[in-house]
């Protein structure tokens, strides 16, 4: 095997292999190294169990842009979006609230529990649909640098400015102040129905460490509604097969575009001379060269682990040990050997086929995140279970269930560390809580696999189990993600780059990170653009 | 539980294994299905549907609030007839209700709506549309006066969130929605007030137009000692009665019948043991279309947009821009959207709801504008168009920018012939009033056909 190559990417993660893709499409000599050795990062599907298919980090997906699916190809190499429906949020005593394909269904299911806010959803809808299409518009271009005087620069914030303008004076206004709220409060200004309320809410603390009512979570809740599924906009999907099916088929579009994926080498240091990269040193002492090296690594672990201390500046160091990046979640999958009940719908209702979101209320959830502040996992969490083999009958046979449960808030570390034991008692905690609306749930358990952040950061990487590489507060995102400066994919040393969630637009199985950053490379080698790339793609502008 | 990484346990296994969680969370007992009132799924029935279904040979129903609504029974162009010609009936009973009562209640909706609502009697109806602080028009609908305290806003679509933010700071005041608690039919056509004479309803008129009154109810089988009949007081006691209001959407003679639900079927029985005598047969959505066209009636979210489900700007519209300038009323104080009104009123409205002529019989239906015969100028779009039936007018209606409405205007429109599809441009002329607005609409007591 040779080991120089035009450009190494670290890290087999979607992104990580979005970006070797487009490197190989536009003619590059491309080599991903993986320390696992599977690849898909935080994407995979793994049989952990025999006949169960664990998609079991990551679990649903709605920001993998259209344009990115079409360019790799991605169909031919075996993927599958497809939406999911039906999504019930569970208060303490089995009352519920669902969300129905059938917005007619939705607006009397919303009647039921107030009538006001049945009618205020719409407001709601449009409001965040405004700021959710704005938004939008920048996933798939390099932020401007608002210090810089280059022409692209400037045009590119001309771009942002019109876009903003093009809401309206009072709307500016609107999403100025929506940036800086938290979640509860954004809510409260709709709604009165505290179930409601909180369902809404959980997408504002997925991932981030912060609670309901902590200022910047309503941004948190947009990002996780302004994806689609088709151009249906706030509609979660699943990948069939799992969302490794995503990662091995960028991975299966980027051999074909004759790139190379090497699992087991683990990257130990980034080999710079002159303030010039020309390759890595991998765990076992062997160097690999290129004179491109894009990390795919979160920005703290890049910083702190792979680039040599010796190589940057001590205030870059700094930004990176000092980048937010706090677990706060955790994950149980499980095998179920048949079908979990749910006493509180009525039999065959299409609901026991959805998935549920135990949250209780707005209250139960700022404490939750109370308990996280003082290292605890949380006595009442937020739990999303996902039924995935309900949409998807390549998880489990027939009669068989996959379950997919996501856990806020779960701290990275807890006090005296993580043992074996306390392991299983947060484990315990969540399958309780699931129990307490499923009788028949725990007779039903095959095998669980439990992931506290210190299982996601030591299997996956992430540091401190963060599922987006970086929470996604004001002061990490646009022209600030990572850090202030090297949000255009660059990174200190020349030939290094940056192409993972910790990047601009930030977390969620989209591919943006690792496409923009290719197409920064190409123009840095003046190789051709991105097809369609560089504009957005016109259904952007009307989706 | 030990529940390991990977770990391999059987479910006696867990079973056994299972520890006290850390913390004692003490969770309320779980309702079970039957103690949870949980939504019904599909369309909803109306109270009249069982009746109706029986007329539908086409078996073809919309969604209307969640509600099945008849679009058609057995071909819409007759059932269009029936409102020229005879009467029909229209099930109203999807749309949204809300009481608005209390002291306050006048001050309130005159602060909501652009109408002066200070000038609406007791006893009658007014058209109205309300707006967002931008003057841009959130919904419309038709206010009912029950009494000096006492209102019923009826409309299309949901409201309660906006009616309830607009009484900000007013006290003596309750809203609540009753779109579930009342029956509605729209008995439109000639032969509908006849029709009522002969179901025993006399005083009926004597109603002029967008006026409401109560009689007892049913007729045949009168309830025994009916608990008030004084028609103002009644609206609160509707049990045994049925609301007559001389409105509707057909621009034709007509009147909207009010029953609470549990009286639906004898008020369907009733009318059509007599109609049979009066062409009375249902009509649904594609005939009320027809009809609401002519009439030149506007239909929110097909000719606007309302202001709170509008994403992009300018996406939603103005009353001057849906050419409702009767409507805004500026001898009020503040209401909402008043400031941004004056000023629209000043500066022109950016667009003019036009109804047009089209030359030619091919319809417009989603034509592109243009203010040249080659299409390079585009000035706007077709909202509504018919081949009207009872004027041989070629009908459209059409937001078009305010510059060009006084140029030439032309119709881009495509229409199929065997499947294939062909293009033609039209010309358009502006007409001022109603295509169809007949004297008996107008005249009371109303002729007998």
């Amino acid at each position: 095997m040779t080991n120089k190559y035009d450009a190494i990417v670290i890290g087999a993660g979607h992104n990580g292999l979005t970006n070797a893709a487009y490197l190989a499409k536009a003619g590059l000599k491309v080599l991903v190294l993986e320390k696992n050795e599977y690849i898909g990062g935080a994407a995979v599907s793994r049989e952990l169990h025999d006949g169960w298919l664990y998609s079991n980090c990551s679990y649903v997906c709605t920001l993998l842009r259209q344009s990115i699916h079409r360019d790799l190809n991605l169909s031919r190499h075996g993927l599958m979006i497809i939406p999911i429906e039906g999504n019930t949020a569970f208060g303490p005593d089995g009352q519920y609230f669902a969300e129905y394909p059938d917005p007619a269904m939705t607006y009397r299911e919303i009647k039921r529990h107030s009538p006001r806010d049945a009618s205020a959803m719409f407001r709601y809808e449009a409001d965040l649909t405004r700021f959710a299409k704005l938004i939008r518009f920048f996933l798939l271009r390099t932020p401007p640098d608002p210090t810089s005087f280059k022409p692209r620069d400037i045009k590119e914030l001309i771009y942002m400015g019109t876009k903003f303008m093009e809401m309206g004076e009072e709307n500016i206004y609107e999403f100025m102040r929506f940036l800086t709220m938290s979640a509860g409060d954004f809510l409260d200004e709709y709604f009165e129905s505290d179930l409601l309320k909180a369902s809404l809410a959980t997408a504002s603390i997925i991932g981030t460490a912060l609670g309901v009512y902590s200022p910047g979570t309503a941004y948190v809740l947009l990002h996780h509604v302004m994806g689609d599924v088709d151009g249906s906009l706030g509609t979660w999907g699943l990948a069939r097969g799992g969302m490794g099916a995503i990662s091995n088929a960028i991975a299966g579009s980027l051999k074909e575009f004759g790139g190379d994926i090497q699992t087991c080498a683990e990257v130990d240091e980034l080999l710079v001379r002159d303030n010039t990269t020309y390759g890595v040193r991998l765990a076992g002492g062997e160097e690999v060269y290129a004179d491109i090296v894009v990390s795919n690594l979160d920005p703290k672990r890049t910083f702190t682990r792979i680039v040599n201390k010796n190589d940057i500046s001590p205030e870059l160091r700094k930004k990176a040990e000092n980048f937010k990046i706090r677990g706060s979640s955790g994950k149980l999958n499980i095998a179920l050997t048949g079908k979990p009940s749910f006493p509180s719908f009525p039999d065959d209702n299409l609901l026991q086929k959805g998935s549920f979101m135990f949250v209780d209320s707005l209250e139960s959830m700022e404490r939750a995140y109370d308990d996280w502040k003082h290292k605890r996992w949380s006595r009442t969490p937020f739990v999303e279970m996902t039924q995935s083999s309900c949409f998807d009958p390549t998880l489990a046979a027939p009669g068989n269930y996959f379950v997919s449960c996501f856990i806020q808030y779960c701290p990275a570390d807890v006090e005296g560390g993580w043992t074996e034991a306390k392991r299983a008692e947060f484990a315990d905690s969540v399958i309780n809580r699931i129990s307490h609306y499923s009788p028949n749930f725990k007779d039903l358990i095959a095998h669980v696999e439990v992931r506290t952040p210190y299982e996601i950061e030591n299997e996956v990487g992430l540091t401190e189990g963060n599922i987006f590489q970086g929470e996604l507060t004001l002061d990490q995102l646009m022209f600030n993600r990572p850090f202030p400066g090297f949000a255009q994919y660059r990174g200190p040393i020349k030939g290094m780059y940056m192409c993972g969630s910790g990047t601009h637009p930030g977390g969620g199985v989209s591919s943006a990170c690792g496409a923009n950053s290719a197409r920064e490379i190409l123009i840095d080698l003046k190789r051709n653009k991105i097809d369609g790339q560089d504009v957005v793609p016109k259904e952007h502008e009307d989706a | 539980m030990t529940t390991t990484k990977h770990a391999n346990l059987s479910a006696s296994e867990m079973a056994t294994r299972i520890i006290e969680p850390p913390y004692k969370v003490d969770r309320p007992k779980l309702k079970l299905a039957h103690e949870i009132d949980h939504v019904q799924f599909g369309l909803l029935k109306t109270p009249f549907y069982q009746r109706a279904k029986t007329f539908s040979w086409t078996e073809s129903w919309g969604n209307w609030n969640g509600y099945a609504n008849a679009l058609s029974f057995k071909d819409p162009y007759v059932e269009y007839f029936s409102t020229r010609n005879t009467c029909g009936v229209y099930d109203v009973s999807a749309m949204c209700k809300y009481r608005i009562r209390g002291k306050d209640a006048e001050a309130m909706l005159n602060r909501m709506v652009t109408r002066d609502v200070s000038k609406q009697g007791v006893g009658k109806v007014a058209y109205n549309v309300w707006c967002n602080d931008r003057g841009r028009v959130i919904d419309d609908g038709t206010l009912f006066r029950f009494a000096e305290d006492d209102f019923r806003l009826y409309c299309a679509e949901p409201n309660l969130d906006w009616l309830m933010l607009s009484s900000a700071g007013y006290q003596d005041l309750e809203i609540f929605e009753e779109s579930d608690d009342i029956a509605g039919l729209a008995l439109q056509g000639p032969t509908s007030c006849a029709l009522l004479r002969a179901m025993g309803l006399g005083e009926v008129e004597n109603l002029k137009p967008m006026e409401l009154n109560f009689f007892p109810f049913p007729i045949k089988n009168p309830v025994k000692n009916p608990t008030n009949n004084s028609a103002k007081n009644s609206a609160k006691k509707p049990t045994g009665e049925i609301m007559i209001s001389r409105t509707g959407f057909t621009g034709d003679l007509g009147y909207e019948l009010w029953v609470k639900p549990e009286l639906a079927l004898t008020l369907w029985d009733e009318l059509f043991d007599v109609g049979q005598l009066y062409g009375l047969m249902p009509f649904g959505e594609e005939a009320l279309n027809m009809a609401r066209i002519e009439a030149g009636f506007i239909l929110p979210e097909v000719e606007f947009h309302g202001a709170l489900h509008s994403v992009k700007r300018d996406y939603d519209h103005s009353p001057f821009e849906l050419s409702l300038d009767w409507m805004v009323n500026f001898n009020k104080p503040h209401y909402n959207g008043r400031q941004a009104l004056l000023e629209e009123k000043e500066k022109g409205p950016k667009y003019r709801l036009l109804k047009l002529d089209i030359e030619g019989q091919k319809v417009a239906e989603g034509s592109i504008m243009y203010s040249d015969k080659a299409c390079r100028n585009e000035i706007g779009y077709v909202t509504s168009a018919l081949l009207s039936p009872a004027t041989k007018a070629n009908i459209a209606m059409a937001l078009i920018k305010g510059d060009a409405v006084d140029g030439p205007l032309y119709a881009e429109i495509y229409y199929q012939t065997e499947l294939r599809w062909h293009r033609k441009v039209s010309k358009g002329t502006i007409r001022t009033k109603p295509f169809w607005s007949p004297d008996r609409a107008r005249a009371t007591p109303p002729g007998n056909c």
